[in-house]
């Protein structure tokens, strides 16, 4: 049984059901059966057109649910109503599905939800383990999400930037259960990419591999977090690697700068370099100051300051730290790492313990104080 | 999509504005207030939000380590100052505004008189998992 197949047929499917006049919440919840009548017949058969199975079952369901009574009284008209047998339509409706999925009327959550469940094919239980809440949480947040979008009417062009950082946030949430929401999310980007043409969904894609790529040299065996410039290269997957740069490189010729084909530049440049101390830190600056004017996001400026640092000096860094508020995310963190580099240990010592007291997360917080215990061994062997 | 705690404390916090102990409460009173906390559950269930919640003894024991072979020191009687939980609630929410929102919402639980106790709720966010995407 090819489960991932299943899952990549689902958008389309549901689509298809949608388009010819099935509500959003009646067409997933067929669907879904049909995906479950799939797993239970397709071992012994498995149909030479699946999509096409899929539709048919999918649409014999709804027609079913919702029309149990006429449909008792009228069994012979069924005929008439089943999609003709053959191939499904070629047009693709997934594309749609993304745009319903990611609704602006949905919090972030519930976007992410329906769209791993409605999309991705995922089930409510296997989301529920991802976002480790329970599975009844889960369940009403997607049937929330689902009568949010019901009357969304489905021919208005959507907005593409909503469902990239719907994405994108899937891609971010780490890696809990028994799906891997990083390759989730590259799936569903992959096929994103296929139905659309846009340099920014490429960016995304680029940025997503590029980061992927990067993954198992990130932590060590024992779960501990391991900085960029400590990173063993011979970990990273050449491969992956390989094809965001190449994807990357077709989007940014198109002459459409978005801040994730900025975003994966700046990976590229880091993948690229087959040492750390060989990092084109100059080119980075300028990236990221491609990515102040496109976001003018202040932790885009924090990251910045820590480019300017490797480029130009930890003087020159500081500098660029001053000017930002000293509330921001990681903004101790970057003052440690600057003030070490300059040299003057004490205060990097105090800033990053209280980094680690300030860190959103027990990787990095574990990591900041091993910092400060690590410079404090050092000053009182000294002292 | 960010865990925080809800502690309720029985001591340790400033007083609720409606400070009245729950024995001296009416029936329906405690009833009222047994069923608010039942519906914000269930609410925050509905609403995708709720994680997991639960009620805590007054009484809990301090234990530590007291070396090789002997067994774990247990501290008692409790002094009057120590602070103890007397109970929990995790929420899953969009942002730490809906957090402070949802807090303010359960500590308007009625007590005596039918009206909210005010009592102070302790927000603390849950330490997540590091973001793939750093630099």
């Amino acid at each position: 049984m090819n489960e991932v197949l299943l899952r990549s047929l689902t958008p389309s499917v549901l689509g298809i059901l949608v388009r010819r006049g099935a509500d959003f919440a009646a067409a997933e919840d067929a669907v879904q059966d049909a995906l479950v009548e799939a797993v239970r017949v397709w071992p012994e058969e498995q149909p030479r057109d699946p999509k096409g199975w899929l539709v048919t079952v999918a649409w014999r369901r709804f027609l079913d649910a919702t029309r149990a009574e006429a449909a008792r009284r009228r069994r012979e008209d069924r005929v008439e109503e089943e999609p003709p047998p053959g191939p499904a339509p070629a047009a693709d409706d997934t594309l749609q599905l993304y745009f319903l999925c990611a609704h602006p009327s949905l919090t972030p959550s519930s976007a992410v939800a329906l769209t791993l469940r409605a999309v991705g094919g995922l089930t409510t239980r296997q989301i529920a383990e991802a976002y480790l809440v329970p599975e009844a949480t889960m369940a009403q947040r997607i049937s929330r999400a689902k009568r949010t979008v019901s009357g969304v009417r489905f021919d208005q062009p959507g907005d593409v930037a909503t469902v990239l950082r719907v994405l994108y946030l899937v891609f971010n949430e780490g890696y809990s259960g028994d799906v891997d929401l990083a390759a989730e999310a590259i799936r569903l980007t992959r096929q994103l990419a296929a139905a659309i043409d846009h340099p920014e969904v490429s960016g995304l894609l680029a940025l997503m591999l590029l980061h992927h790529a990067r993954r198992a040299a990130r932590t060590a065996s024992d779960g501990s977090l391991v900085p960029l410039a400590e990173q063993d290269r011979g970990r990273w997957d050449t491969a992956s690697i390989a094809e965001g740069v190449e994807i990357l490189q077709a989007a940014l010729v198109r002459d459409r700068l978005g801040e994730f084909q900025a975003q994966a530049a700046i990976a590229a440049l880091h993948a690229d370099a087959p040492a750390a101390e060989e990092t084109d830190w100059v080119q980075i600056v300028e990236w990221y100051d491609e990515l102040a004017r496109l976001t003018d996001s202040p932790v885009v400026r924090l990251n910045r300051a820590v480019a300017v640092g490797e480029a130009d000096g930890p003087r020159a860094g500081l500098a660029a730290l001053a000017a930002l508020d000293d509330a921001l995310p990681r903004h101790t963190a970057v003052a440690a790492y600057l003030h070490e580099r300059d040299g003057d240990l004490a205060t990097a010592a105090r800033l990053y313990a209280e980094a680690a007291r300030k860190a959103p997360n027990l990787a990095e917080r574990d990591h900041l104080t091993r910092q400060a215990a690590r410079l404090n061994a050092h000053l009182s062997r000294q002292g | 999509m960010a865990k925080y705690l809800l502690l309720k404390h029985y001591r340790g916090a400033p007083a609720p504005a409606n400070d009245v102990p729950m024995d001296k409460w009416t029936p329906e009173e405690i009833s009222a207030h047994v069923q608010y906390m039942r519906d914000f559950a269930d609410r925050l269930e509905e609403t995708g939000e709720f994680v997991d919640g639960q009620a805590l003894a007054p009484e809990g024991t301090f234990v530590r380590y007291d070396g090789p072979g002997r067994p774990p020191v247990t501290d008692g009687p409790f002094a009057e100052t120590k602070d103890l939980i007397a109970g929990w609630m995790v929420i899953d929410v969009d942002s730490y505004e809906r957090a402070v929102e949802l807090a303010g919402e359960l500590s308007a639980a009625p007590g005596a008189g039918g009206e909210p106790i005010h009592e102070w709720l302790e927000l603390r966010p849950f330490l997540a998992e590091p973001p793939t995407i750093t630099e």
